[in-house]
């Protein structure tokens, strides 16, 4: 079969000696930052993504995946452990991940996490392998009118299924789009918006928005926030294995999950906090005894971790096939390629398929060496722990301005992201969420250009995005949610999903 | 998620602390600078759009954001809440800014000393040893990383 001879092509490039190290330091490196509060996957990809220039793409791309699928384990580790979500995505699993600790059984809650996860793992790379290649065949009759309407209905998509206030989001896609366009226009040459600065005849680098808003303004925002005290569950974690009725009553839910989570993964907007969450309540609307929940039930954490894993896995899958982020880390991995020359979209999979299939078998090696290396490790992780946040955002900004500094050896990009670390934390108080910020500021460019291209092929007829018909559907889907979110009905309990 | 006060003051004063009032502010501010600025550059026609259009567009779509906001204000008064972390907000900035000119003037190691030590300095717990120490270790560790392991070409002392 096509399928599994792609998947073969795919782990003959992830073996290779260079592309498992790489897996190996993501995954560490992203187990890590799982496990420390106060950093994310999206400040650490970030604060990397400069010192990824000198290797290969595919080994890049392979180590800057691993930071964002191995934090969601690190992440459950804190929280089975110390009721302290590492990520957002492992918010659910404090609840009967910790009640499973306190009882003596954190040893069975961790495994179950993790078997449930790797499962989740490997039907999300086995979707990525199914749905990349039809995808990518159908993005490739896309012509400018689709890819326009395809990038409007992504970023509307976004905006609207994103936590907070939708105005807000959409407001900060426009804002994004406006950033992405400073610089030379590449048709005219006319500079825009550089304000007689050299250094911004280029555009604003990519690195210094994600770092600025990710990094500086994250820590601003976190150092205004007291320090919660973290109780570490000392107790030994014994008995790491799961008994077979814990094995029994896991199936069902990590299969669920597995489904749960590849279905949300797909749709832009939409963290793994939220497909973990949807996890739970059907977990506990479905068992027979939903008083057990909360009490833990090792069904409550094998769902939601099989599900932020399949989440995580399948937001692939847009970024691959139709070069689309479905969210902020996707726009930094978009930005990671684009960096090394690749230009995303349908064609990556057939120009470049050891980039494309060496990824996808990778993060199915990374998640059996998140298996294998952490479950052995968790005492290391948990003493991670101890390391207080006063001692790690003075590391964060310094790996952060190396990155930045090391991108042009530019020091204005420096005062930039000072810049941008200021504004970034003025919008974060007044409850603007940054992250659209980020998708706009990429699909900018790519925007203004495809809808140049559309305008000169119709004449100046701006009808050519209805009378395309694959142009009018995205932007019947894109009018759609636009309109569904703004009955009341649907944003009062849009209110309930995401408070 | 927040309870919302609601506060028997005048317009004015709780304008001043009114988050929608201000996302408004800065939005529109934002938007109607790109409007203007914008202007100066070619717009072009519908078929061959200029280097104007698309930022022209984009501005008056931010200024109708603020405007909504700033409608939203008047009706709903939702605060800021927290401090603003002020020693935070200006130190980190700041010890970024130090670095940029050190890089360029005084070498890599005393820009990152005074990075980090600057960072450390503006959170809200500050032990002068710890941080000596911190300083010490993470410049070190920096230096064997970037400067001899990556091999990033900056001297580690320049010429002052």
């Amino acid at each position: 079969m096509e399928l599994f001879d792609h998947l073969f092509f795919g782990f003959s490039v992830a073996v290779s000696l260079q592309n498992l190290l790489y897996c190996l330091i993501g995954v560490s490196v992203g187990t890590l930052i799982g496990v420390l509060p106060g950093i994310g996957p999206l400040a650490t990809i970030a604060m990397l993504l400069p010192l990824t220039y000198n290797v290969s793409a595919v080994s890049a791309l392979i180590m800057l995946a691993g930071i964002y699928y191995g934090a969601q384990y690190g992440g459950s580790t804190t929280a089975i452990l110390v009721n302290l979500p590492g990520e957002t995505s492992a918010i659910v699993t404090c609840i009967d991940g910790y009640q499973m600790a306190r009882q003596g059984r954190a040893g069975p809650a961790l495994a179950i996490a993790a078997i449930g996860s790797f499962i989740a793992g490997t039907f999300g790379t086995f979707m990525i392998a199914l749905a990349g290649p039809p995808l990518a065949e159908v993005a490739l009759k896309f012509g400018a009118p689709e890819y326009f309407s395809l990038m409007l209905m992504g970023l509307i998509a976004a905006a609207v299924l994103a936590q907070g206030d939708m105005t807000k989001s959409l407001a900060m896609v426009a804002l994004g789009l406006l950033l992405g366009i400073v610089g030379s226009d590449v048709n005219t040459g006319v500079p825009r918006f550089t304000f007689g600065v050299t250094e911004l005849s280029d555009g604003i680098g990519f690195i210094v928005v994600a770092v600025g808003v990710f990094a500086v303004a994250e820590i601003v925002s976190n150092l205004g926030s007291p320090e919660e005290k973290r109780a570490v569950f000392d107790t030994k974690v014994t008995h790491l294995f799961p008994t077979l009725d814990d094995m029994k009553r896991s199936i069902g839910p990590i299969l669920r999950g597995t489904g749960i989570g590849s279905f949300f993964g797909v749709l832009p907007g939409t963290g793994p906090a939220i497909a973990s969450f949807a996890s739970y309540m059907v977990e506990k609307k479905i068992a027979a005894d939903p008083s057990r929940f909360g009490r833990g039930a090792i069904e409550g954490v094998a769902g939601p971790e099989s599900a932020n894993n399949a989440d995580a896995q399948c937001k692939f899958i847009p970024m691959l096939t139709l070069g689309l982020p479905a969210s902020g880390v996707m726009a930094l991995m978009l930005g990671a390629m684009t960096i090394q020359g690749i230009q995303p979209g349908p064609e990556v999979m057939s120009q470049r398929p050891d980039l494309f299939w060496g990824l996808v078998a990778s993060m199915w090696i990374g998640n059996l060496m998140l298996v294998v290396l952490n479950l052995p490790m968790i005492g290391l992780w948990v003493k991670l722990l101890k390391i207080p946040y006063r001692m790690l955002f003075p590391a964060i900004m310094a790996f952060s301005a190396i990155g930045v500094y090391s991108v042009n050896s530019s020091s204005f990009e420096i005062y930039l992201t000072a810049f941008f670390g200021v504004l970034g934390f003025v919008f974060m108080k007044l409850g603007f969420p940054p992250a659209p910020m980020l998708l706009g500021f990429v699909l900018g460019p790519m925007m203004e250009e495809h809808l140049r291209r559309a305008m000169l092929m119709s004449k100046g007829d701006l009808s050519v995005f209805v009378t395309h018909p694959i142009s009018l559907v995205f932007l019947i889907v894109s009018a759609l949610i636009l309109v569904v979110m703004v009955l009341p009905a649907v944003r009062s309990r849009r209110g309930e999903i995401t408070d | 998620m927040t309870p919302r006060r609601y506060w028997v003051l005048s317009m004015k004063s709780s304008l001043l602390d009114n988050k929608d009032f201000w996302s408004g502010i800065l939005l529109a501010a934002v938007g109607v600078a790109a409007v203007v600025i914008g202007r100066d550059y070619p717009f072009g026609t519908a078929l061959r759009m200029g280097p104007g259009y698309f930022p022209s567009v984009l501005g008056g779509l931010l200024a109708l954001f603020g405007i909504y906001f700033v409608v939203k204000a008047l009706r709903n008064d939702e605060r800021i809440e927290g401090n603003w972390s002020l020693r935070a907000l200006i130190g980190l900035p700041l010890s970024l800014v130090l670095f940029g000119v050190l890089m360029e003037h005084a070498g890599f190691v005393p820009a990152l000393v005074v990075l980090i030590f600057g960072s450390a300095a503006s959170g809200t717990e500050f032990k002068f040893v710890e941080v000596l120490l911190l300083t010490v270790a993470l410049t070190i560790f920096a230096v064997a990383l970037f400067i001899w392991g990556i091999g990033l070409p900056y001297p580690l002392l320049a010429g002052l």
